[in-house]
């Protein structure tokens, strides 16, 4: 099963090498990590989405919590929360016909355009994993020229937090 | 008061209460030796190794629990130490290890010696951390040993880049008494909840099992211990890290379970009904197949670690906490309780474990003319009267020390359990030797295995260690042409020890005693004749049967009732599933 882990680390050099090595040693799945500075400039927040069994998703957590410079942990995935990811997509658009195109299913996706030239468009597109995947499948019969993910960020809804 | 980075960091070590600190100098860590040699208070014991270095103060804080300090410099010095650093952390053993750093200025640019020591440990490290400002020397020091030592213990290598060292800036020096990490707060006190139910549970067993491990020596437990096994009543196996935790005298003790355990260990474990693992980690040398191992068991697991628990056995009974506080609340409540073990069932299951006792899964030939190892263990326990200090290294000479020598305490056997590293077995010695200088320290090892740190027998001769080297040689990497032997039809594939050295010669060109032992009738005397050295060095050459073996024997991926037993035991009971039933 799919889980999104939201871990606050100390915002120190290697932190980041320290959780990717712990995946890495024991070869446990990784679909996206992303991590950057909280309010609190001493601390970084990480979001992690990873696969595996239960099991394997209780010791990613507990070995994630052994790390000296893991703060505090949570499994958003356990209650409800939000993701979204950002993407950055440039698409082929030289004819009427293909802008025509690619601007209506931006609109209906609420992408913005923000980078015009006589052949190509630049869409900005924010939503879960989901939705991102999904917009790259509607592109289908375009000419996708690059995409850029930021990979997935969570909170949890409502009272639930996580901070120090 | 203002120091220099190089004298905080020595005076860091003195205010930590440090005995001894293993090491070699080098280009990065010259500020750090000028600082040591101006001051009586830190012991700098210079091996002739880095690797050494690790494993010495690794055997240091095996024997006596305290953190064992290392010093070395960057580059080679570092790499060679990660064997030793690895071989720590595989088995929980607190240790902080200061490695030398190319300057600040020039990290990053492939220096002269320049290794990225951080990132080559951070594997097989609790922590690391790279000091980048002189201020927080002191501080991170500071934090390098609370984690060393607290929690699951482990090793924590500090980077000093050479300009942290430079005698040109001093600074003011303050030594925290304690400090405080908020991303850093081990559970100690373990759940109250689940230690009732845990009882509860234990108390319901008809045929129980306690199972113990290293976390047992390591917390300091064998008196609670003692007191739990007892009140129970239930019998008891040990990993071969917790050997010593319970005495192996008692009869409720019914000896190492896993890959060379006894039968009676290993079927009682197929066969209990309730499991209870005590600072024990369900290694893979332990379970088996993990399929097949403790089917019918309800289990019950204590451990300082959360991540040990439900790693690879899912446990019914997780307890997270310090294992002797735990077994001490246990003991409070089985001697208040109302509830009593089940007798008759309890009765029964003893009568079972008699039964495959009675295959003497242990017994050798004892008749042979040749030098038998398990004999020669035999007599080792005898000679020092089971009160030594046993190192070892790694193979057929390891197990049969864990085997044949029955540590009745804690903190006496020293080995690399979980990493296995070979060479560990001398230098691990010398930790042991240098805290405990009056104390019986022998090294159990091969003719292997010895020469992969046999340089230390010149840190030896310069620090007055006598140690006694019990070298079982039997001209084979005994363990490896064993598996040949079992598992790849009797091909030795680079197994046999060709050229081997005159090792009595070669001790005597170190300073030390060799003594050869070619034939069973003089092994006793010449034992000890070679313990009554009591402050020299004694280097035994003992040469023993070729092909012997290491049983019992459960084959890597089997079952813990699927076991190959020594030719040389009794007959097993008829029926043993009858029995348990």
């Amino acid at each position: 099963m799919r889980h999104i882990i939201s871990i606050l680390i100390e915002n120190e050099a290697g932190a980041l090498s320290r959780v990717a090595g712990l995946f890495s040693a024991r070869a446990y799945n990784i679909e996206s990590l992303t991590v950057a500075p909280t309010e609190d400039p001493t601390l970084s927040r990480m979001t992690i989405v990873t696969d595996g069994t239960d099991r394997v998703v209780e010791q990613i957590t507990k070995q994630l919590n052994k790390l000296i410079d893991v703060v505090k942990l949570l499994d958003l995935s356990e209650g409800p929360h939000i993701e979204r990811e950002m993407m950055l997509i440039k698409v082929k658009a030289s004819t009427m016909a293909q802008r025509e195109d690619v601007k209506r299913l931006s609109d209906i996706f609420r992408g913005n355009i923000i980078d015009v030239t006589p052949t190509t468009f630049t869409i900005e597109l924010t939503g879960s994993g989901k939705k991102t995947d999904s917009f790259i499948e509607a592109l289908a019969e375009h000419k996708i020229i690059e995409t850029v993910r930021s990979g997935v960020s969570g909170i949890a809804r409502g009272e639930k937090c996580l901070q120090v | 008061m203002e120091l220099s980075g190089a004298e905080i960091l020595v005076r860091c070590l003195k205010d930590e209460g440090v005995e001894f600190l293993f090491g070699y100098p080098g280009g990065s860590v010259l500020h750090i030796y000028d600082a040591l040699y101006r001051q009586d208070d830190v012991n700098h014991i210079l091996v002739r190794h880095e690797q050494a270095a690790t494993h010495a103060a690794d055997g240091y804080a095996r024997a006596t629990g305290k953190p064992g300090v290392v010093l070395v410099t960057s580059g080679p010095g570092a790499t060679n130490a990660v064997t030793g650093i690895a071989t720590a952390y595989m088995d929980s053993i607190p240790m902080v290890v200061i490695t030398g750093q190319v300057p600040s200025a020039v990290i990053g640019t492939d220096a002269f010696q320049e290794v990225d020591s951080v990132g080559i440990t951070r594997p097989c490290v609790k922590h690391n951390f790279l000091v980048k400002d002189v201020t927080k020397l002191a501080e991170t020091i500071k934090k390098a040993f609370y984690v060393a030592t607290t929690g699951r213990p482990g090793p924590v290598v500090v980077d000093v880049p050479k300009d942290m060292t430079d005698p040109a800036i001093k600074i003011p020096y303050h030594y925290p008494d304690k400090i405080t990490m908020r991303s850093y707060q081990p559970i100690v006190k373990g759940h109250s909840g689940q230690i009732k139910r845990a009882v509860d549970l234990l108390l319901t067993a008809k045929k129980p099992m306690i199972y113990c491990g290293g976390g047992a020596v390591l917390g300091n437990a064998s008196e609670e211990l003692r007191t739990f096994v007892r009140h129970l009543g239930y019998p008891f196996t040990s990993t071969l890290m917790g050997l010593g935790a319970f005495p192996a005298s008692d009869k409720l003790n019914i000896g190492m379970l896993g890959m060379h355990g006894t039968y009676e260990a290993n079927m009682a474990m197929h066969g209990c009904d309730v499991l209870i693992a005590v600072g024990a980690r369900f290694d893979d040398r332990v379970t088996g197949k993990i399929a097949e191992f403790c089917p019918d068991a309800k289990i019950i697991h204590i451990d300082i670690d959360p991540s040990s628990i439900s790693k690879t056995i899912t446990v019914d009974v997780p307890i997270v906490g310090d294992v002797s506080g735990v077994l001490q609340e246990m003991n409070h409540l089985l001697k208040t309780g109302k509830k009593e073990p089940q007798k008759k069932a309890l009765a029964a299951w003893w009568k079972t474990i008699h039964s495959w006792q009675a295959t003497n899964c242990m017994n050798f030939d004892r008749e042979s003319d040749q030098i038998k190892p398990q004999h020669a263990i035999e007599l080792l326990h005898e000679i020092t009267e089971g009160d030594a200090y046993i190192t070892s290294d790694v193979g057929q000479h390891q197990m049969w020390a864990a085997q044949y020598y029955g540590f009745e305490k804690p903190k006496r056997w020293i080995n690399s359990g979980g990493l296995g590293t070979m060479g560990f077995g001398l230098p691990a010695a010398m930790g042991v030797q240098l805290a405990y200088p009056d104390a019986i320290v022998a090294c159990v090892t091969g003719e292997g295995s010895i020469q992969m740190c046999i340089q230390e027998l010149s840190t030896c001769l310069q620090y007055g260690l006598p140690i006694k080297i019990i070298s079982l040689n039997n001209r084979y990497l005994g363990m490896v042409r064993q598996w040949q032997e079992f598992f790849y039809e009797n091909r030795y594939s680079s197994s046999y020890m060709e050229s081997l050295p005159d090792f009595v010669k070669l001790a005597e060109s170190y300073g030390h005693v060799g003594i050869r032992i070619e034939d069973p009738k003089d092994l006793k005397a010449e034992l000890e004749r070679g313990f009554a050295m009591k402050d020299r060095l004694v280097f035994f050459d003992i040469m023993t049967d070729q092909t012997e073996n290491v049983y019992p024997m459960i084959q890597a991926g089997k079952g813990h009732n699927q076991m190959h037993l020594s030719p040389h035991g009794d007959d097993l009971p008829q029926d043993p599933e009858e029995e348990l039933s």
